[in-house]
């Protein structure tokens, strides 16, 4: 009688589906012992010789070189009754009694319905079968089986899922009751279970959240940390609102609803994306910030994108050593005329402007772009832009040339004072004809300004600074600012802007000039 | 020579874009302990000296030999499919046969997944560690009998499980110590290094035995380590010693002092085994894929057995009478371990309520019966 045994290809590397004969290392009609290697498999992970399970001689190689093969299927016979068998056979307990070689299943039934599959192997051949329930007796041990399972309990969720399969209609639910299907499954892992867990949980949880309520001496409304520190941030109290969440759990949701009537107080700022309205900072992904575009900064996105959009702008820069106008704001600050106001660089600054607008009229002007003309203005009315809380604004002081300096320090320190109170007047916003900002006083050197809508020129003021500086041949250090001009190239051409430039230049590095101005 | 000059070269430090690996070659200086050379002479150390008797020599062959059989045995049963993996320990046999020789009997060892040798050594049955690896049970020894905790495939668990049981050895005031081991990867993990810290600062009756076995699966030592691994010892404020892994009599002669220092309560010693694994890093592992075929030819010419048995011949010790004997012993091994192997049934369901608890508690009995109940309401079933 001749006993023909199957090698079928194994999972060598835990989780393999297949792998591909490289070569094989025997021929039919071989004798082989165990553990001789039999032929060279590559797989996904490795290439690896398999040795053979059985001793006798091979009668059938079943997979040519170079075919990939899926594991579990036999590769190669090998007849085990006859010849020279070097090491004793062992019995393989997955084939049992089975009649040699039989196509299909990998091994005989097991305990538990299973395949008796050899350990660590992939994927079967068979088709999955459900194991047959008991009909008649299995009431009976039902009946001395437990029903009710109190408490979170797992092993509710095993019992139950095949009480809800569909081929088996007739079989009464392992629970006592029918499981509710209305509360939502729990996903763990992707197993669902814990319908009857969260079921549970929801009795339990409930009484809490009731004895939350105020007024009951309640403990500790229930929520989740994160729901705890939304609610705090907002100033809501936890204790005051009913959860809508399982088990009476306080959520996200309804601490939004709370905070929804009384968002427009200032305990509550953030309002839910639903109710945006004014002033209302909307909280979006986390970090980050969503704020409404209006009042002044919506006034100035719209200014500088007109200006940027229709002016052509130019920028220039020049770096000046104004020294001599330092010392001379130290000796003018101590005249009478002076006390008692502020005699900042800003102030020189003006009035070099001022001067220097005297001898180029042309730069204080507008494009009327309606018209087709040209307005040269007949007065400057200096705007400074002035940083307040409520953001850029750029006051102007009217007639700014006819002040004497005394009045024009005044004057300055007027308009940024009431700006920075946030009370200046319609009226002083509007009609400016030219501009000078100081970024100096950010410690900024110089950038590149926008001009204010309708005007021509604007002027950067940066920081004064003590540099080495040239001076009579030597280095020497010297307080230095830099001034750049942008202008509208439309109405200012760069000889005339620098000419300007130049000029203001000239009477900030030595204010003597402007006795021949 | 300082920890600087001895540091190792950081060799491509971008996996893939730089220099193969080239291994480290320990130097025969006192810092490398040796007794038995790779050409099977012995040699004398300063501080390791080692009393044994021929018969003992023998023996240390026979279990090298037959540790060595059942691994071969093992890795043909995972590649016909009976074994879910293997670990194999094809190069360390020293290493673990040394270690595991130099326990008392009251002393407990906590091994990785690898240490076939150490368990053989304390005569936990190999079917039961074969059990493990095919997936029948978690390995069925008894750890108080036989002082082998079970394997802890965790990498690196097992050294805070030692220590801790080396403190309560401290608290109980027990004449015994734990010995951990580890592998060369394990010493990058966050467990391990907080062992050694408490260990440390308790001086716990612990030895760290680690089998620089050069890579963790495939990653190189020099990419884990700039200094060599047993120097890192002193910076935990406890010794370290570097020993020839692949010879046993150093490896056996380091481990006991080490044990008998943590015996008598001056704390805990790192002992780096420079070793090499010969085999894959489990039955999953393709080391072509990383190492070059020089480096394991290198390595062959410092087997652990080959040297033994050089010695034992050349000396006398031992004859080919002997020497067929162990390999006839050896095969019988395998056959036994092949058929037990092949026997195993899966184990019963309810088998994993059996060993939560020392005893039965109300609420895994309700368990027990519904999981029969269950399983008694499919046709077909007992």
């Amino acid at each position: 009688m001749t006993s023909l045994r199957q090698f079928r290809l194994p999972d060598v590397g835990e989780g393999l589906t297949e792998g591909e004969i490289l070569q094989w290392l025997v021929a039919v009609g071989d004798t082989v012992v165990v553990n001789q290697p039999l032929c060279e498999v590559e797989t996904a992970k490795a290439a690896v010789e398999l040795p053979s399970p059985f001793a006798g001689t091979v009668t059938e190689l079943l997979y040519e070189v170079g075919t990939t093969v899926d594991v579990g299927s036999p590769i190669i016979t090998i007849d085990t009754s006859g010849g020279k068998v070097d090491v004793a056979p062992v019995p393989d307990p997955a084939a049992g009694d089975e009649p040699e070689v039989e196509a299909g299943l990998i091994g005989g039934p097991a305990p538990g319905g299973r395949t008796s599959v050899l350990v660590g192997y992939g994927p079967r051949n068979t088709e999955a079968k459900r194991r047959p329930r008991v009909t008649g007796s299995a009431a009976a041990a039902r009946a001395t089986a437990p029903q009710v399972l109190p408490g979170a309990d797992y092993g509710t969720g095993v019992a139950e899922k095949p009480a809800l399969l569909p081929d088996q209609p007739q079989r009464a639910p392992l629970l006592a009751t029918a499981p509710d299907m209305t509360v939502k499954p729990v996903r763990h892992g992707g197993l669902e279970v814990g319908r009857q867990t969260e079921a549970n949980a929801r009795d339990e949880l409930a009484p809490t959240s009731r004895r939350a309520a105020p007024g009951r001496g309640a403990p500790r409304p229930l929520a989740k940390p994160p729901v705890r520190k939304y609610a705090k941030d907002l100033g809501v109290d936890l204790a005051t609102l009913t959860g809508s969440g399982p088990g009476g759990v306080i959520t996200r949701e309804d601490v939004d609803a709370a905070t929804a009537p009384s968002s427009s107080s200032p305990s509550s700022p953030l309002t839910s994306p639903g109710s945006r309205q004014e002033g209302a900072v909307v909280r979006g992904t986390a970090g980050e910030q969503r704020i409404p575009v209006k009042g002044v900064r919506k006034h100035t996105a719209a200014a500088m994108v007109a200006s940027a959009f229709t002016a052509p702008h130019v920028t220039e820069f020049l770096t000046v050593d104004v020294t001599r106008t330092m010392k001379l704001r130290t000796r003018l600050a101590a005249r009478p005329e002076l006390a008692g106001v502020k005699v900042s660089p800003l102030l020189f600054v003006a009035r070099a402007v001022l001067l220097a607008a005297r001898r180029h009229p042309m730069v204080n002007s507008s494009w009327d772009e309606a018209a087709q003309e040209i307005v040269v203005h007949g007065q400057v009315n200096l705007g400074i832009a002035a940083a307040t809380p409520r953001g850029l604004v750029v006051p102007n002081i009217k007639d700014a040339g006819s002040l004497p300096l005394a009045g024009l320090a005044g004057a300055l320190a007027d308009l940024t004072a009431t700006a920075r109170a946030g009370r200046t007047a319609p009226a002083d916003m509007t009609g400016g004809t030219m501009t000078i900002t100081n970024v100096g006083v950010f410690g900024v050197d110089t950038g590149t300004p926008i001009l204010n809508p309708g005007e021509s020129v604007i002027l950067a003021f940066g920081a004064v600074r003590e540099m080495p500086w040239v001076h009579r041949g030597k280095i020497a250090v010297r307080q230095v600012t830099q001034l750049a001009l942008s202008f509208d190239h439309r109405i200012v051409d760069g000889e005339l802007g620098s000419r300007f430039l130049a000029d203001v230049g000239a009477l900030l590095h030595d204010p003597g000039t402007a006795l021949a101005f | 020579m300082t920890a600087l000059e001895h540091a190792t070269e950081v060799v491509d430090p971008v996996p893939g874009t730089g220099a193969p690996h080239l291994p480290e070659q320990p130097d025969s200086g006192p810092e490398f302990v040796q007794l038995l050379t790779p050409e099977g002479e012995r040699v004398e150390h300063p501080d390791y000296a080692i009393d044994v008797t021929d018969e003992e020599l023998r023996s240390l062959y026979r279990d090298l030999a037959l540790v060595r059989r059942w691994d071969v045995e093992a890795t043909a049963l995972q590649r016909q499919g009976e074994l879910g993996i293997w670990a194999s320990l094809l190069g360390q046999e020293a290493a673990q046969v040394g270690a595991g020789r130099a326990l008392a009997p009251d002393d407990m060892a906590f091994p990785t997944y690898r240490e076939h040798g150490v368990a053989w050594t304390r005569g936990v049955d190999p079917l039961h560690v074969m059990s493990l690896f095919r997936g029948n049970d978690m390995g069925g020894w008894d750890p108080v009998a036989t002082g082998v905790n079970l394997y802890t495939v965790v990498i690196g668990a097992q050294t805070l499980h030692a220590t801790g049981y080396a403190m309560g050895l401290q608290r109980d005031g027990a004449d015994a110590a734990a010995l951990a081991f580890l592998g060369d990867g394990a010493t990058s993990q966050g467990e391990v290094n907080e062992a050694l810290i408490w260990a440390a600062s308790l001086s716990a009756p612990v030895v760290f035995f680690c089998q620089n076995n050069q890579y963790a699966i495939s990653v190189p030592i020099e990419r884990q380590s700039r200094v060599p691994l047993y120097q890192r010892a002193s910076g935990f404020g406890f010794p370290g010693v570097r020993v020839d892994g692949n010879d046993v009599l150093a490896v056996l002669a380091v481990t006991r002092a080490a044990l008998a220092r943590a015996r008598e309560g001056s704390g805990p010693t790192f002992i780096e085994a420079f070793t090499y694994r010969m085999g894959a890093h489990t039955t999953s592992d393709d080391p072509t894929r990383y190492r070059m075929a020089s480096e394991l030819e290198e390595w062959k010419l410092r087997d652990p057995i080959a040297r033994l048995k050089a010695h034992l011949a050349r000396a006398g010790i031992a004859d080919a009478a002997f020497f067929d004997a162990v390999d006839a012993e050896g095969d019988e091994l395998a056959v036994r371990i092949r058929t037990g192997t092949l026997e195993m049934t899966d184990p019963a369901g309810t088998e994993i309520f059996d060993h939560v608890y020392a005893e039965q508690t109300p609420d895994l009995e309700r368990q027990r019966a519904e999981f029969v109940a269950y399983h008694a309401s499919f046709e077909g079933e007992k």
